[in-house]
């Protein structure tokens, strides 16, 4: 498997996703900047211009017309996918560190940062899927955190919940319409926050990610822990593959400490779980700090991780990846 | 004006107890001093001066008294009642009275009785003490654990001792599997554990002293109450545990099984079985160390107290001075005082024991080496005793020694002196191996010259080939001003093969240089060794040698009694420690918190540096292999178990095959379930899915993709690109 290397931000990565159709990678850092790629041989198709701060967060609409970002200069934007195009900024008072469209591209969900006497907030904005047409000014609805911020958000199948990763390890349920909280779990340990919440393709359930070193499989309905990957480094996200019952995670030694320690203890490398069995398969090298994103093509096709190390690498998966196969499962597969 | 009272009530949180506790007095101090010896002749009158004066004779051999501090009572019938009050300088001394003096033989009807005072005030009170004899119940014999138990294991696994964090942990070794736990305790000890040397008790450190647990329950043996202790040793057959504290013990009425005489000191000998303190040792300063400032000074000498083989007797060097032998178990010294040697640096065993027969015929003659520096002029000496003859029986003068290690082979059939020596200006070192053939006729000697300076050397064990490692001159720092650790080159030797008689003189066979290495690691079996570089930031080599590899011999080494190969080589990262099992069949590198915080755990590998299990703990601090008491086959029975290897190595490898087959077997059917649970689940979900997303009026989730797909023109584009373009005439 040769990775494509794309060079194309100065500083570290923050997400990297893919559109519904997966032939572009959308990738966002803390340089200001928003690229876009051809997912297929990596080519640079453009950028989107106009962030004043480190960008956290990125999401394109089912129909790739539209994209949304979130930054450190306390904007949410709204970008005409093809053209460039700045379509919509909202202004708010704190950094947003996660965008999410909504299955049908209708609603958007942010949240945003606590900070200088600003509670941690939930958004949802209701969105004109015309790229010409007028967007609304304000949110549909606002959820204020008393509580503990929300680091990452992510939408449910049928928009029916947001679910919610927060800093002190818990998940939250929320009704997307009324804004209720229906339930709070303690999932990961108390302490290190969740990084990463990724739905799975038909939001039904999905995969977390925390520093303190494990996954989770969660149900989306009763929030029950279906899956738990233990790994043996912190973890900055997961991302479920399809086609393959497989998960792909990555982590590593925190940026601040790795100069502190041997280069090798850094653990910077994208691990291959089986989704069902909860076993390691394979680790893939290649960054030097440690992995901040990592997406999969909607088609289980490809992956891209983006790193501390200002790099995405794209990874076209080789034909052993998809016979890969457990005994029970082919046994399984041929009746 | 505020009074006294006032202020202290002030003051009142204060707490003064711990003064008060000290400074208290004790009402009854007074009569500490006071013994009453009983047993003694009865006298009339006149004879009393004459008695009180034998008396005191007797009892100022322990402490101080004088014929003044006697008090005889007399009867009504003008004879003395047969006891006497004494009264002693201090309590202490009375105290050594009653241990010493009670019992002792006067004539051969008269055998003195010393009490303290205070204790015929204690237990002779009316009613005390029952009048009537009644005889002791005998208990009722309790069958014990078994203290080998492990030993039984069907498939004769070792045991090893894992501790990590704060929870220590027994376990069989289960190869490459998951070990099994056999037993786990959280906070078991508070800074480590030790195997004693048969593995028949595991050690654990308190603060208040060391406990011993063991048995198929891992209940507690035996405690040895030492407060403040830090470290502690076994005599070769555990028959006898040394504790060391670097606090001297400052006794308090109380402690258990110590007495005022343990007050201030810092090493103390136990009998294993009993719990009985054998004796106790003040801290040893070392006489020319003394003098030097305390961060200067050498650390403390251990273990300090070096046993014979069969735990007879146990000896420490006073550097400079003299070896005192002790007789166990008594703990006193042979012949009563110490082996005077002028400017002794160290001594070591002969790990040879006597076998009875042996013992009977020479009466146990135990091997001594020592040697001494260069003084005035006489030169350097290494000298072999005989204990307790103390006769010498062999030494041999050096010239130019720096320093001196020596080395026993494990049997004691040899002996290598390693001398290092600096050249007459004193400027460069090089060292000397010099060997002494203890079973040869006369103790033959002969001698090895490196240029070197030898760090390491490693003898096999029971038998006659041996490792050493040398390293090269410091390297001049670099750019950086960072000063390299110098090149090491490792040596190995083996005697020339011959007919038959002993083993022929030592060659080498190779030099591998250019390494880190610095450890040397012996299979238990001999054959086996592994180099490497442990606690070293530059490499985290291990290399595993083959002594009698099975295979083409150098042609250039056909005369020597070894076929050196060098099978495996592995790394791991930030090694520690390395430890081979009691069977020479695996071996355990692992890296411990003590040292670093990096990718702390252990890694193990059968003899061949074949990887088998790797376990990556936090926090992990120790792993010690469980040793195994020594073998109960005899010589025949053990080369019938040779000769019929391939028979039982036969039987192993089916009992493997099935126990992996069984293992995987479960393993699928987890597997399969788990297939099961999760499709199940999603079958569940997706049901679920399908009908809310009815309710709502959209199509069951997918559909609308396809319908998009439907919709897509497929888009077919052929480039052509020419590569190469060539015109070949074809004739």
């Amino acid at each position: 498997m040769r990775p494509i290397l794309l060079q194309g931000h100065e500083r570290a990565l923050t997400q990297v996703k893919f559109n519904k159709d997966g032939d572009l990678l959308f990738s966002v850092s803390k340089d200001h900047v928003i690229c876009v790629w051809y997912s297929q041989n990596g080519e640079r198709l453009g950028t989107y211009n106009g962030h004043l701060g480190a960008v956290w967060t990125v999401d394109s609409n089912p129909s790739s017309t539209i994209l949304a970002s979130g930054a450190a200069d306390n904007t949410i934007r709204l970008w005409e996918i093809k053209t460039g195009k700045l379509l919509k900024t909202w202004e708010l008072p704190t950094a947003i560190k996660r965008v999410e469209f909504s299955e049908d591209g209708l609603y958007l969900v942010a949240t945003t940062e606590q900070r200088m006497g600003h509670l941690g907030t939930i958004l949802v904005y209701p969105i004109n899927p015309d790229v010409g047409g007028e967007q609304a000014d304000e949110p549909s609805l606002k959820i204020t955190l008393e509580r503990s911020k929300a680091t990452v958000v992510a939408w449910s199948y049928l928009n029916k919940y947001i679910i919610a990763g927060h800093e002190d390890g818990t998940i939250s349920q929320y009704d997307s319409k009324t804004g209720d909280q229906l339930e709070n779990i303690q999932l990961h340990e108390r302490g290190p926050l969740i990084m990463d919440i990724q739905m799975a393709p038909d939001r039904t359930y999905f995969i977390t990610a925390s520093k303190d070193k494990t996954a989770k499989i969660v149900d989306v309905n009763s929030l029950n822990v279906i899956k738990t990957f233990t790994t043996d480094t912190p973890l900055n996200s997961a991302a479920l593959t399809a086609k393959k019952d497989f998960v792909i995670l990555g982590g590593g030694q925190e940026a601040r400490d790795v100069t502190t320690t041997a280069a090798r203890q850094g653990k910077f490398e994208a691990r291959f779980y089986h989704k069902i069995f909860e076993d390691e398969i394979g680790r893939v090298r290649g960054h030097f700090g440690p992995l901040n994103t990592i997406a999969v093509h909607p088609a289980g096709v490809s992956y891209a991780s983006g790193g501390e190390d200002g790099y995405v690498r794209l990874h076209h998966f080789d034909k052993s990846y998809f016979d890969f196969m457990y005994e029970v499962e082919r046994t399984r597969a041929q009746h | 004006m505020m009074t006294a009272d006032e202020y202290f009530d002030e003051d009142e949180e204060i707490d003064f107890s711990d003064l008060r506790e000290q400074y208290e007095v004790k009402l009854e101090e007074g009569l500490d001093t006071f013994v009453v010896v009983d047993g003694l002749p009865k006298v009339p009158e006149d004879n009393k001066p004459k008695l009180v004066k034998f008396l005191v004779k007797k009892l100022q051999g322990v402490g101080k008294t004088k014929e003044d501090a006697v008090y005889m009572p007399m009867g009504d019938d003008g004879q003395s009642q047969g006891f006497a009050f004494v009264e002693y300088e201090t309590a202490m001394q009375a105290a050594q009275a009653v241990k010493k003096l009670n019992g002792l033989a006067l004539d051969k009807k008269h055998t003195l009785a010393v009490n303290k005072l205070t204790d015929i005030e204690r237990y002779g009170r009316e009613g005390r003490i029952d009048e009537k004899y009644t005889e002791p119940e005998q208990e009722p014999f309790q069958e014990q654990e078994h203290l080998r138990s492990w030993l039984g294991d069907p498939r004769g696994r070792d045991q090893f001792v894992l501790f990590r964090g704060d929870t220590v942990g027994v376990h069989y070794n289960n190869k490459k599997d998951a070990p099994e736990m056999a037993v786990e305790r959280q906070f078991w000890t508070e800074s480590f554990v030790r195997w004693s040397p048969f593995g028949t008790y595991l050690t654990s450190l308190h603060p208040q002293g060391v406990q011993l647990w063991g048995g198929a329950s891992w209940k507690r043996m035996a405690r040895f109450p030492h407060p403040a202790v830090n470290l502690v040793d076994f005599s070769p057959n555990e028959q006898f545990l040394v504790t060391w504290s670097n606090k001297p013990i400052v006794y308090q009425e109380g402690m258990p099984s110590l007495t005022p005489e343990e007050d201030g000191k810092t090493y103390i000998v136990w009998e294993v079985k009993t719990g009985k303190l054998l004796r106790s040792f003040p801290p040893m300063e070392n006489p020319q160390e003394a003098d030097k400032p305390p961060n200067m000074r050498k650390k403390i000498q251990w273990p300090l107290f070096k046993w014979t083989a069969d735990d007879k007797y146990c000896a420490r060097v006073t550097p400079g001075s003299q070896i005192s032998v002790y007789e166990l178990p008594s703990m006193v010294l042979l012949d009563k005082k110490s082996i005077k040697l002028e400017g002794v640096v160290d001594f070591e065993w002969s790990p040879y024991s006597p076998t009875e027969e042996e013992s009977k015929r020479q009466s146990g003659e135990q091997l001594l080496c020592y040697w001494t520096p260069e003084l005035g002029n006489q030169t350097a000496r290494v000298s072999l005793m005989s204990i307790p003859s103390k006769e010498i029986i062999r030494t041999r003068n050096l010239f130019n020694v720096s320093d001196c290690k020596l080395h026993w082979q494990s049997d004691g059939a040899y002996l290598c002196v390693k001398v290092d020596r600096h050249s007459k200006r004193g400027k460069s070192t090089f060292t000397n191996l010099e060997f002494f053939r203890i079973k040869e006729k006369n103790i033959p000697n002969e001698f090895i010259e490196i240029q070197d300076t030898v760090i390491n050397f490693a003898w096999e064990p029971k038998g006659d080939r041996f490792v050493l490692i040398t390293a090269g001159e410091i390297p001049p720092p670099n750019a950086a001003g960072v000063t390299a650790m110098p090149k090491t080159a490792v040596h190995f030797y083996a005697p020339e093969k011959v007919k038959s008689g002993p083993a022929g003189p030592f060659r080498l066979i190779r030099t591998m240089d250019k390494k880190n290495s610095n450890a040397i690691f012996w299979s238990p079996k001999g054959r086996f060794c592994i180099v490497a570089t442990i606690n070293s930031q530059q490499s985290n080599e291990l290399e595993f040698w083959d002594f009698d590899f099975d295979g083409e011999k150098r042609e250039s080494e056909k005369d020597l009694a070894a076929n050196l190969q060098l099978v495996g080589t592995v790394e791991h990262y930030g090694v520690t420690d390395v430890e081979w099992d009691p069977s020479g069949r695996y071996v355990v590198s692992s890296s411990s918190m003590w040292k670093h915080t990096m990718e702390n755990g252990y890694h193990m590998w059968d003899f061949k540096g074949v990887s088998l299990r790797e376990d990556h703990i936090e926090r992990f601090k120790q792993f010690t292999w469980r040793p195994r008491p020594p073998t109960l086959l005899s010589k025949d029975q053990q080369k019938q178990i040779r000769k019929n290897l391939r028979e039982y190595s036969r039987q192993f490898d089916e009992e493997d095959l099935i126990m992996e087959s069984e293992a995987s077997a479960t393993i699928i059917e987890a597997r399969r379930r788990l297939l099961e649970e999760w499709r199940a689940w999603r079958s569940r979900v997706e049901r679920d899915l399908a009908d809310e997303r009815e309710d709502a009026g959209l199509p069951p989730y997918g559909v609308e993709d396809d319908k998009d797909l439907e919709d897509a023109a497929v888009i077919e584009e052929i480039v052509e690109e020419v590569v190469e373009e060539k015109e070949e005439e074809i004739s």
